[in-house]
């Protein structure tokens, strides 16, 4: 058996082009309304890496809450105007791994024998996710300028399993030379957001969510750090409810805060 | 049980959620089974090849699959097995009853089947006074208790040792109570011996079926299967048509996915290949073997290009053992024969959308079941294109029971959802409008939901989008 060539297969490895001068943003819908605070952190983290960035005001949602409600027409239309208005040849970093997963993977079959198929086609090659093009692409250098701290990574379905760009997020907390990881008994379980699943079926969302929080606990960190704004505000909802004393912070701002002394 | 009738998902999940007991069993037992799973497939690469080698292997079967039943068949019939068709089923019984009435037989012994729960065979039998023996320790153990099985492959995950002994305890005659394993097994055996002995007929499933050679492929661990299809008269296979694979040398990689998967085993105990009745001048065997090859549905399935992929299963079952819904509520909860993450494209596809599609809702999308997979079903995108189907927007619903939540309501959320995402004007002042709204958001509908257990979500008063102009962000 050939190992290491079915082994890089088997690793999903991306290859990487040059850092480009210009790179779209896109902010994600709930990073727009509930977290702008971790959409410019990580534009700003972008920016002093030397990146021109650029946020197209006309962007909006990736499309995935219809799409995986079964309102596929819906979700259609909402992708179309983001391959619109992500019309020029940047990369597009998006700062979650389900918005990206979406825009990297789901469209492609999203617009299967439609006209637009090519232009999705070429829309969902040029998507990053943002751990993943500071790690790979910038290759960044962080320098710690925080406080010692222990924290705890949660890593969202998507991220793990269709952009498989966890070992980037990690990569980066680990240059955090202050910052202790304690990682999860069951890291890889889905903490129960799955969008409209929450809303669906409550009960099962719950019991998932009860769980992830406990798992938390138990690594006595005193931040949740997650690269996904959706699980991050399920996450700390239930923590804020059950009173538990965690910090949830997204990766950007966690690494914006940290890089500038904050 | 597929009681259609009676079927309320909603008490089910939360009757299984307030059962500690339950939650407990079944997160120790799926976490051995995970474990296992994952020692005996140590390197990755090694796995992913051999799942795109089962994969290419059955989309291979599926590609040409009346030509390899109809070959099936021929090579069965020379080898001397009496092959039935059944279309659903009550024509499936119908064959076993028949069969089973021809010998006088009052009884079967039945190694662990599946098809024959989807057949609901006992019920069936039990209607025709004829007493169905489960003789698979799990199923032994739940039929005792009048329970159907939790699990596809351990029927009784969902019962833990103490559990067993009260059970036995209670439902055979004369047995003191005794939590000691060993102990527990030999009781099941020596009951299991006499009814092997007694019975004319028995009854098996099948995991392989082998086309060029006309062979049945077994796998088991306890032996019971091979006590079915070789100590009775009679030996009834029953399986689903999709289990028929081209060629032999198919069956290997087949074999350790199946085994690797469902158990965490390089090869199980017994692997019986069952080829022909016993021949003359053979002492021992079933004078007669038939097999009942069953459609109910499958063959429908069979005709969508996305939705036959549900026919690769090889019904390993662990995709329920890596389900974060499944370890939470277990195989009950879903109501019907097939559990889990399988479960939820498997039933709704056989029972229509308007009497199981709610399965399809209790998928988070995450993931876990298409990673694991060892045919690669890409199970979350067949359970998105079911919620598709659900409502049926554009009239094109390929599975009976297509449309039934089509409602005005959710449509027009979706239809506003849609419109607001493309008009930056709207957008921008719904963003403004919940982020002014602030903490005083009113908790209905969804957000209701939400903050049973959570608090709500503090919109901003400054969107990204806001943020992003004010701070000068390049808008090109």
């Amino acid at each position: 058996m050939p190992f290491t060539e079915a082994k890089v297969k088997t690793m999903h490895v991306r290859n990487y082009p040059e850092q480009s001068e210009t790179a779209y943003f896109f902010g994600t819908c709930l990073m727009d309304a509930v977290y702008p605070d971790a959409g410019m952190a990580a534009i700003k983290l972008l920016k002093s890496k030397g990146v021109k960035v650029v946020f197209p005001p006309d962007q909006s949602c990736c499309g995935q809450p219809a799409y995986n409600s079964g309102f596929t027409r819906e979700a259609r239309a909402v992708a179309r105007k983001q391959i619109h208005v992500f019309s020029k040849p940047y990369p597009i970093i998006v700062p979650s791994g389900s918005c990206a997963g979406m825009m990297k993977h789901h469209y492609p079959a999203l617009f299967a024998g439609t006209p637009n198929e090519a232009a999705a086609r070429r829309f969902s090659e040029r998507v990053y996710e943002w751990s993943e093009y500071l790690a790979t692409v910038l290759a960044v250098e962080l320098e710690d300028r925080g406080d010692p701290l222990t924290i705890t990574w949660h890593s969202s379905c998507h991220a793990l399993r269709e952009m498989n760009v966890i070992r980037y997020s990690k990569a980066l907390i680990r240059q955090l030379k202050n910052v202790t990881l304690v990682e999860l008994e069951r890291e890889t379980e889905c903490c129960g957001f799955g969008g409209t699943f929450a809303i669906k079926q409550p009960a099962i969302s719950a019991a998932m969510v009860k769980d992830k929080v406990a798992d938390i606990r138990r690594t006595g960190a005193t931040t949740l750090v997650a690269g996904d704004c959706g699980c991050l505000m399920n996450i700390t909802g239930a923590m804020e409810h059950g009173g538990v004393a965690i910090a949830g912070k997204h990766l950007a701002e966690f690494l914006w805060e940290r890089t500038n002394g904050q | 049980m597929g009681n259609k009738t009676t079927f309320d998902f909603d008490a089910n999940i939360d009757g299984a959620l307030k059962d500690d007991q339950l939650r407990k069993n079944l997160r120790k037992a799926m976490d051995i089974l995970v474990d296992k799973r994952r020692a005996v497939f140590p390197d990755t690469a090694y796995l992913e090849q051999l799942r795109s080698a089962g994969n290419a292997i059955k989309r291979r079967a599926l590609k040409q699959l009346p030509r390899l039943l109809e070959q099936l068949e021929a090579n069965c019939t020379k080898n001397g097995i009496q092959v039935h068709w059944a279309e659903d089923t009550a024509q499936a019984n119908g064959i076993v009853l028949e069969i089973l009435r021809r010998h006088d037989a009052r009884d079967i012994v039945k190694g662990k089947s599946m098809v024959s729960e989807e057949m609901h065979l006992n019920h069936f039998l039990e209607a025709n006074d004829i007493e169905a023996i489960e003789t698979d320790l799990g199923e032994f153990i739940i039929q005792l208790n009048h329970e159907t099985p939790s699990h596809i492959i351990v029927p009784a995950i969902h019962k833990n040792k103490d559990e067993v002994a009260a059970i036995f305890h209670d439902k055979i005659p004369d047995t003191p109570y005794t939590e000691n394993v060993e102990e527990l097994t030999a009781i099941a055996r020596r009951v299991l011996r006499k009814r092997f002995a007694a019975a004319k007929v028995g009854l098996s499933g099948v995991n392989f079926a082998i086309a060029e050679t006309g062979t049945l492929l077994l796998v088991e661990n306890e032996g019971n299967g091979r006590m079915c299809t070789t100590v009775p008269e009679v030996h009834v296979a029953v399986m689903g048509l999709e289990k028929v694979v081209e060629k032999l040398s198919d069956v290997p990689p087949l074999l350790r996915l199946l085994t690797g998967s469902a158990t965490g085993q390089m090869i199980t105990t017994y692997v019986n290949m069952i080829t022909a009745p016993r021949r003359s001048g053979e002492k021992d065997g079933p004078k007669e073997v038939h097999l009942v090859i069953l459609d109910n549905g499958r063959s429908r399935m069979l005709a969508d290009p996305e939705f036959r992929q549900t026919l690769l299963c090889i019904r390993c079952g662990t995709c329920l053992n890596h389900c974060p819904v499944y370890v939470r509520i277990g195989g009950h909860a879903y109501g019907h024969v097939y559990p889990g993450p399988i479960g939820k494209i498997l039933t709704p596809q056989m029972e229509g959308l308007d009497q199981a599609g709610v399965l399809a809702t209790a998928s988070s999308l995450c993931g876990a079941c298409g990673e694991v997979c060892p045919v690669r079903i890409p199970i979350p995108d067949l359970i998105r294109r079911l919620r598709n189907e659900s409502y049926d927007q554009d009239g094109s619903a390929v599975v009976k029971g297509g449309g039934y939540k089509k409602n005005l309501a959710e449509t027009l959320v979706w239809k506003g959802w849609s419109l607001a995402n493309r008009s930056p004007l709207l957008n921008g002042i719904g963003t403004r409008l919940a982020g002014k709204a602030g903490k005083r958001m009113p908790k209905v509908g969804p957000l209701k939901k939400w903050t049973r257990v959570r608090t709500s979500p503090q919109v901003a008063r400054t969107s990204l989008h806001e943020r992003a102009r004010n701070e000068g962000v390049k808008d090109e």
